[in-house]
């Protein structure tokens, strides 16, 4: 069992030192972002053009629904948004903090990126796992 | 290159058989489509079958152990949603290249019940929930909510859709149900993904379709011409890349390459199509597709529910079937089954429910991942 927390995708990183963040994968040819690590771009089909990038902390509110219906164990109400990054990135994820009401969600309202443990959830190993979320953006 | 015409189609009554293997769903239909025209198994020259929860296990030739091993090539595909479309577009090209002359196209899928989509990532924990949701209903509420950021849309408007094509299939025998929802009892049903409730999310069923293919001389030569469907364009496309695509699949330029593809196939215009079965997966897919597809220019979707110009009667009725929101939803029969709908319009056989004087009808189908396919089918008596 790791003793630190695994992150809960892969384009989750942990350094050792300093903060959790999100990274992407930039195409040097055409600028599109890929959340996956990969050779050829699909957008343009530029071979061996991606570098990783550290991906914005920051973003708006792209498109959402309210989830009333989910697995067995999965807790409901929450909020699954879909979030444009400022550097053009397109991430999802649960939008907290925010009472799960379409009265509280604004279009293009400002969030940001926030880390925290994935909701209790182990893997059958009892690995704990960090995972990111959105909040509204303060100040 | 020949003209490619169907001249047998049918489906069997959605609804749910858990006593029925697959093979024998798709027997069912493949023989009333054989009835249908009048032929046997024997005529035909080689079966494309479309099959999504079996796809490793050769349901087009145990399909055929069911009805007649004659030996003939078999091709199974799986396309997600768009399967059954694409097993009739294999066999219509085949057609079309002079290959065969007449071939028998079969979708079918038996469902479990509950959410599709959203299962378990690569990684050690569950994601759904915790970083969003998969869910289908989810993904295409949030589709319905890129549209309503962009023009307004209500959920009313959304829930109207369901209201419009639950009343459709209560003129369809052959639907999952025949049920009156009113606005009142959409919105108020059970919410699943806001703003999709039940009642506006397509009903998993059980359930096949099958279609007779012909070339043109043989559909003369077998004097099948009288209640013969043309099929005037048939195109597949899959999703060109869009900057959400990792977390947002995007059904909406597929559609949209589709149906300019087929429009241009087919020498024809949105004005020219009489009725259109098309993906309501979901009651907030349909508003989008209305737009997709040309029936109205960007923005008017909205529009277009609230002046009814979509129901049986209107301008453009749209899923006089009652669409997959109540005639049902198996996934691999789906693209065969509105394939049968519109043909039995322009055959003037749709009774209740019939599109009057319909003469150019298209069916739209889309597959997450992703796959559209569009056809126009044209009456020739």
């Amino acid at each position: 069992m790791s003793t630190k927390p695994l992150p809960a995708v892969a384009y989750l990183k942990i350094p050792d030192e300093g903060d959790p963040y999100l990274e992407g994968h930039r195409c040097d040819a055409c600028g599109a972002i890929f959340l996956d690590a990969r050779r050829v771009c699909a957008k343009c089909g530029a071979r061996d053009r991606m570098h990783a990038t550290r991906l914005s902390n920051t973003g708006t509110l792209y498109s959402w629904s309210i989830v009333y219906r989910s697995f067995p164990g999965v807790e409901v109400p929450y909020i699954s948004a879909v979030v444009d990054l400022d550097d053009g990135a397109t991430v999802k994820g649960n939008l907290i903090n925010v009472e799960p009401d379409p009265a509280n969600i604004a279009f293009d309202m400002p969030v940001e990126v926030t880390y925290g443990d994935a909701l209790g959830r182990r893997d059958r190993d009892g690995n704990a796992y960090l995972s990111y979320f959105f909040q509204p953006r303060t100040g | 290159m020949t003209d490619a015409y169907i001249v047998g189609v049918d489906m069997i009554k959605f609804g749910r058989f858990p006593e029925k293997s697959v093979p024998q769903l798709g027997a069912e239909a493949a023989l009333l489509a054989l009835d249908d025209c009048g032929l046997t198994i024997q005529d035909m020259q080689a079966l494309y079958c479309g099959n999504l929860g079996q796809a490793s296990a050769m349901v087009g030739q145990r399909i055929l152990q069911q009805i007649g091993q004659t030996g003939i090539p078999v091709v199974n595909c799986a396309n997600a949603c768009a399967t059954g479309a694409t097993a009739f577009r294999e066999a219509w090209a085949s057609v079309k290249a002079e290959l065969y002359d007449l071939v028998l196209a079969v979708g079918v899928e038996q469902m479990g019940r509950g959410l599709l989509g959203g299962g378990a990532g690569r990684s050690g924990i569950p994601r759904e929930g915790l970083l969003g949701s998969g869910t289908m209903p989810s993904v295409f509420a949030e589709a319905g909510m890129e549209h309503s950021r962009k023009h307004g849309t209500t959920f009313e408007q959304f829930a109207k859709v369901s209201v419009k094509n639950h009343h459709h299939a209560t003129m369809n025998p052959k639907a999952m149900y025949q049920i009156e929802t009113p606005l009142e009892t959409v919105m108020n049903s059970e919410m699943i993904s806001y703003p999709n409730t039940k009642l506006m999310c397509s009903v998993n069923v059980d359930g096949s379709a099958a279609a007779v293919i012909a070339s043109e001389r043989k559909a003369r030569e077998l004097g099948l011409m009288d209640r013969a469907v043309k099929v005037r364009a048939s195109v597949l496309t899959s999703d060109p890349w869009q900057e959400r695509d990792l977390v947002m699949p995007d059904v909406n330029t597929c559609t949209r390459t589709a149906a300019a593809a087929a429009y241009e196939m087919a020498g024809a215009g949105p004005d020219d199509i009489d009725l259109v079965e098309l993906h309501d997966c979901f009651a907030t897919a349909e508003i989008l597709h209305y737009e997709n597809l040309g029936l109205c220019a960007d923005g008017e979707a909205g529009r277009l529910i609230d002046e009814g110009e979509v129901e049986l009667g209107g301008r453009i009725p749209v899923n006089v079937s009652g669409g997959l929101l109540s005639k049902g939803h198996p996934l691999g029969a789906t693209g065969i089954a509105n394939i049968y709908e519109v043909s039995t319009h322009l055959r003037g056989e749709a009774g209740k429910r019939q599109v009057e004087g319909a003469r150019l009808g298209m069916t739209h189908v889309i597959g997450l991942g992703s796959a559209c396919g569009i056809h126009i089918l044209e009456r020739v008596a």
